[in-house]
């Protein structure tokens, strides 16, 4: 009980920093602190079927998509979608489709949850490398059917006028909930099966775990939250395109996962910090470098090979990452001892 | 109500061309030690694979407890009451020893996913019950003082402990042990032979087990099947192998004709 006591005090400690940071940080750290919100959330949910049940899957950019599209499409007031869907007439029900913002979120989530358990029946009949290339195929379809059905998503020019109702209070608390769930799964039977999977899946199966269970259950809860934290990603940015759900946002959840330890769930935490921050600090890259007088102009994107060769320093260096596949307070309980 | 508790029915095995399995029949008594002996890449191995589930034999029947098990999947097996242990020790590496061992609890553990997410009583409950049962098994094989320690990091024979405790975790009414005794020193092998009388007893287990050292077989089985190129050689009690002219043939080699 006395863990149970410490966890309240640290969860409602973290609560009133949510709280006073909406009320007293200005709009920009506040914007990073969106951003690092929703990357957690995306994070912590994708260590979970790649970390935890070790399936190698590329589709977090897929689930994102499906739960910002839901989100946007249902925010987004009647008279602005009719403005808006330049090129088609929308679809009718697109223009029925209404919600408050929480709802809205949750049927994002709820739908990618969806799409990713009938996305379990053929894509866990492989395994491994075969894996990774079917969930990214996953990922590719669902932006191309966003650009190729304007009736629905507004083609490629995406979905704008979202109403900005998520902030970092919503974000936070989200964020709260995400990684309690995913602790509470780990430590359950439920996890030791998804990490009985991981690690050797007849075993697992000798020992009468249903293996494509554990897998789309795994599956499932993570695509729930990264549909919810696409909704919140629509609404904090109020515009979606659906270049914006490519493969370099999965790879860079992949990177916070690898350098936060797969499987470790507060490893993705302080990983999705240094990332997001590190992101924000190396903005001066991007811009115009001059070294020794030379004008090399201006390279957008030159952040991001910051980030690969990290992660290849990483792979050659640290595989398991920062906090490998333990808990934060797993380390503590090692000292004391 | 007949005495057995497993029936190999006339089971053949082939790999493509290869007969790994041919025309295979015997019956294992409940409550006995029943052997599976006989040279590498006899079909050992593979008639286990058949009884778990993980091949689909060409012909034949596996009957466990009067049913027909044949082709039913592996974690579906464990639920009639088969539990298996594996030649290369197949322990969750990333897991504790406790872990490892709850793992074989899992299906005691009745609670939803949903209760596990909003943590309800039912999971407290249940986790409780499972974590209790674990560290009785583990007091019977004696390595309780490993229970949070990585599983991997005990020694080989700890490891094969940890694995049939894992496999006794499932409440299995027979036990499938491929090569317990495999890589251990007399030592071992001896607390290994004491361990399983043992919880055969406490258990009420029927044991079938694949062995190379003949004098662990002696002193374990009631009966045994001698296998060779998947055929069945030899049937009867252990002291009668090891002179019967076949058996040793096959082991060392026909002499008749050299």
């Amino acid at each position: 009980m006395n863990k149970f006591l410490r966890n309240i005090i640290l969860i409602a400690i973290t609560i009133y920093f949510i709280y006073y940071a909406q009320n007293h940080f200005d709009s920009y750290t506040l914007s990073i602190l969106d951003n690092i919100g929703i990357f957690a959330i995306l994070a912590l949910s994708y260590n979970l079927i790649n970390g935890i049940a070790g399936q190698f899957s590329l589709e977090p950019n897929g689930f994102v998509a499906i739960g910002a599209y839901f989100t946007a499409i249902l925010l987004i007031p009647t008279d602005t979608k009719l403005d808006m869907f330049a090129l088609v007439d929308p679809a009718p029900i697109i223009l029925q489709m209404k919600a408050h913002f929480l709802p809205a979120i949750l049927i994002g989530g709820v739908a990618a949850s969806f799409v990713a358990l009938l996305l379990s029946f053929p894509v866990f009949r492989v395994r491994g490398d075969y894996l990774a290339i079917v969930t990214l195929g996953f990922g590719f379809i669902i932006r191309i059917f966003a650009i190729n059905n304007p009736a629905y998503t507004n083609g490629a020019m995406g979905l704008n006028d979202i109403p900005e109702e998520a902030n970092f209070l919503w974000i936070g608390i989200i964020c709260i909930v995400t990684f309690l769930v995913m602790i509470h799964v780990i430590y359950s039977k439920f996890g030791r099966a998804m990490k009985s999977v991981r690690d050797d899946e007849d075993a697992a199966s000798a020992m009468g775990i249903n293996t494509f269970k554990m897998k789309t259950y795994a599956f499932m809860t993570s695509a729930f939250f990264e549909g919810i934290g696409g909704g919140l990603l629509a609404s904090m940015l109020t515009t979606i395109t659906p270049d914006q759900f490519s493969f370099l946002l999965t790879f860079q959840l992949l990177i916070i996962i690898v350098l936060g330890g797969l499987g470790s769930m507060s490893g993705a935490l302080i990983a999705t910090i240094l990332v997001m921050g590190g992101m924000e600090w190396l903005r001066f890259l991007d811009d115009d470098i001059t070294i020794f007088g030379m004008d090399l102009g201006a390279h957008p994107g030159m952040r991001m090979v910051v980030f690969a060769i990290l992660l290849i320093v990483m792979m050659l260096f640290a595989r398991r990452g920062l906090l490998g596949d333990r808990e934060l307070t797993e380390f503590f309980k090692k000292k004391s001892k | 109500m007949s005495n057995v508790i497993l029936k190999i029915d006339h089971v053949t095995m082939q790999f493509g061309g290869v007969t790994a399995i041919d025309n295979l029949s015997f019956e294992v008594e409940k409550g006995s030690i029943y052997g599976l002996i006989g040279p590498n890449g006899a079909g050992k191995t593979t008639i286990f694979n058949i009884i778990t589930g993980n091949l689909y034999p060409t012909k034949g029947r596996v009957i466990f407890e009067g049913n027909d098990i044949t082709g039913v999947k592996p974690n579906k097996v464990v639920y009639k009451g088969i539990a298996r242990t594996f030649q290369n020790i197949r322990l969750f590496k990333s897991m504790s020893v406790l872990d490892n061992i709850l793992i074989g609890f899992d299906a005691q553990a009745n609670y939803s996913y949903f209760e596990a997410i909003l943590r309800l009583p039912r999971y407290f409950k249940h986790e409780k019950i499972i974590k209790q049962k674990a560290y009785e098994l583990m007091d019977i094989f004696g390595i309780t003082q490993f229970a949070d320690s990585n599983a991997t990091a005990l020694s080989y024979g700890n490891q094969r402990k940890v694995e049939i405790a894992r496999a006794l975790a499932t409440n299995p009414k027979l036990l499938l042990l491929d090569e317990p005794a495999a890589g251990m020193n007399p030592n071992e092998t001896a607390e290994l032979s004491e361990i399983i009388h043992k919880i055969k007893k406490d258990f009420d287990l029927s044991i079938l087990l694949i062995e190379h050292d003949m004098k662990f077989v002696n002193a374990m089985c009631d009966k045994l099947t001698v296998l060779d190129y998947g055929e069945n050689i030899f049937e009867g009690k252990p002291a009668d192998a090891i002179v019967d002219e076949r058996v040793i043939s096959a082991y060392l080699g026909d002499f008749t004709n050299a």
